[in-house]
């Protein structure tokens, strides 16, 4: 979570009256490095390193006589061979992609939807609405998976028993044994519908808080000129809100990306023809008797550098809007 | 349409809106305390008929593979305890920086405090396995906390600049000319004032702390070391479709977090828009 509320907060041309008075500049020195020098440690060893070591380790074998003690030897491009020649890699790709494209649409339409309507309801209902949609943000993702696999389910399972009990014309019958996690367009549909579950109050609450920053002569003014609510909304709020859109749009993709938990549970590393990206690489990594975290460092590698070039566009976006001042 | 027309169907998507958000969890409750034959019946019914504890009972006395629920709990929030101190501390020292210094390289720092917030832990689980196995912190809850305290860490700084920046200078100038120096002016001005930032960067860090799962899944191997996360996951793939017992534990682990999220919601959107005022 990311506060994305600062993109819309700060109006436009307000000069920072922060850190850069003249008569500080004397006492500055050491004290801010000193400051920071605990955070570079950690984030350095924990963060940056790592990384460097995907980039090598994709370039080498780590099996189990590696994990044992044995120096790893270097393979140089053999890996990315591997993986590039695997016609699963391109699946787990495309099965990123495609997922990433549709939960970031849904989660941003549903997400909007919800905040405009927070921002219309009364002052007491929109605080019992807020309440219930922070529900569906606060449930850890390891119990939404649990939760929603049971909704699902093929035994008990109240999804099914509610498709059945609707005319058959409507969604066809036999409803009662239908395996959702057998296939992976089903499992893909419920992964979808669980992560935009989860999701979109954050997106709610973001467009609610840029809302709520729109000053309301504009919308008075559009009403004295006899703009309709549909005119309002594309000629008011959206240019007003772009900002905040793009934030939450760049953050969207980089979440639903990579999304590992929820897919892990409902349908596992068993099921290798519902893997994404990560999943696949986790499998790679760790998935078998015989373990190749150099193979799983490249798909790793493609993982991240894909997520670095979404990030290089949030990064642009956040320097834009002066987050960095 | 007129107008209490239009006020009724807004009130109306806004019930829709909650019963949807609310469901899943509400469904989690109340399969927790049926019965299982009302659990499995052809006709589910909303609320349980006759409400049971049985599967609370199950859970709680060592139901999950011999290891009383308490053990996981206890290394829960044990884990998640250090790395709100830890990263809470750290966090608050690098945004005192960021906010109340101009010095080289701070543009850099926050472009890369950006930037390694978006990497992806999915992928740094590979070296960070091998990292830890050679510093013999596998298997290990402090092992795992500082993996926890590395990832809360970029995020609660970011957070915590905003708390820090809308500190009004002039106070820590006043302590200044009255002759305090920078370690009374931090903790007698500046950190009282921070407080409120800090317990909302605190959930946050809390909150991550607790929910995860593909570290702890990975890096720790007995059964006594597992955090809730894990100990559900585990439970849940080896007993299949047990429902009863799974939402039970599902609930154990999932009402503390919604608890806590409700009781600070309005200091959590605070906390959202608090990066509103800044240096």
């Amino acid at each position: 979570m990311v506060d994305t509320a600062t993109a819309v907060r700060r109006p436009p041309g307000r000069t920072s009256s922060g850190p850069a008075r003249p008569h500080r500049r004397r006492r500055r020195r050491l004290g801010p490095y000193l400051l920071i020098l605990p955070t570079l440690v950690v984030i350095g060893l924990l963060l940056f390193w790592p990384m460097i070591q995907i980039g090598v380790m994709s370039r080498q074998k780590v099996g189990n006589r590696q994990l044992a003690g044995e120096p790893a030897e270097s393979v140089g491009t053999e890996n990315f061979r591997q993986i590039f020649g695997d016609p699963l890699f391109w699946q787990s790709l495309r099965h990123t992609v495609y997922f990433a494209a549709v939960a970031v649409t849904l989660t941003l339409f549903v997400g909007t939807l919800v905040g405009l309507l927070l921002n219309r309801l009364g002052r007491r209902m929109s605080t019992f609405v807020a309440g219930g949609v922070m529900i569906a943000w606060a449930t850890p993702p390891i119990t939404a998976a649990i939760i929603f696999t049971w909704l699902f389910g093929s035994t008990g399972g109240v999804v099914n028993w509610f498709l059945d009990s609707l005319p058959d014309w409507l969604v066809g019958g036999n409803w009662t044994d239908f395996n959702w996690f057998h296939r992976p367009l089903t499992t893909y549909t419920v992964l979808t519908i669980c992560v935009v579950w989860q999701s979109f109050p954050f997106i709610a609450v973001s467009v609610l808080a840029g809302l709520k920053s729109v000053p309301g002569e504009l919308y008075e003014a559009a009403r004295v000129d006899g703009a309709g609510a549909w005119r309002t909304f594309w000629a008011i709020t959206v240019p007003l809100l772009r900002p905040i859109f793009m934030v939450l749009i760049v953050l969207s993709i980089i979440w639903d990306f990579k999304v590992f938990t929820q897919l892990f549970v409902m349908s596992g590393l068993a099921n290798r023809d519902a893997f994404n990206l990560s999943l696949y690489a986790y499998s790679e990594a760790f998935g078998r008797l015989n373990p190749s975290l150099g193979l799983g460092s490249a798909v790793a590698a493609v993982l991240t550098l894909v997520l670095l070039f979404v990030t290089a566009a949030y990064v642009r976006v956040m320097v834009r809007q002066g987050e960095t001042r | 349409m007129n107008r209490s027309k239009r006020r009724a169907a807004v009130n109306a998507a806004g019930v829709l809106v909650f019963a949807v958000s609310v469901f899943p969890v509400f469904w989690m409750v109340s399969t927790a305390f049926k019965p299982n034959d009302e659990i499995f019946a052809s006709t589910p019914r909303p609320l349980p008929g006759h409400a049971t504890f049985q599967h609370f009972d199950f859970v709680l006395n060592g139901g999950v593979a011999g290891v009383g629920f308490f053990t996981y709990l206890r290394n829960s929030v044990v884990v998640a305890l250090a790395t709100v101190v830890v990263s809470g501390l750290l966090a608050l020292l690098a945004a005192t920086a960021v906010a109340r210094f101009r010095f080289r390289f701070r543009t850099v720092f926050l472009v890369m405090l950006l930037t390694v917030q978006m990497v992806p832990a999915e992928a740094l689980v590979i070296p960070l396995f091998l990292d830890l196995k050679r510093a013999d912190l596998l298997n290990s809850l402090p092992g795992l906390t500082v993996v926890y305290i590395g990832f809360a860490l970029p995020f609660s700084i970011w957070m915590l600049r905003g708390f820090v920046a809308a500190v009004p200078k002039e106070l820590e100038e006043a302590a200044w000319i009255d002759g305090a120096g920078p370690v009374r002016t931090f903790l007698k001005v500046l950190l009282p004032l921070v407080a409120p930032g800090l317990v909302a960067t605190s959930i946050f860090s809390f909150i991550t702390a607790w929910n995860e799962f593909i570290f702890a899944y990975t890096f720790l191997g007995d059964q006594d070391k597992y955090t809730l996360p894990i100990m559900l996951q585990y439970f849940f793939g080896r007993t299949g479709n047990d429902w009863g017992p799974i939402m039970a534990a599902s609930t154990l682990l999932t009402l503390p977090v919604i608890a806590f999220f409700l009781l600070v919601q309005r200091r959590m959107v605070a906390g959202l828009t608090a990066g509103a005022v800044k240096g």
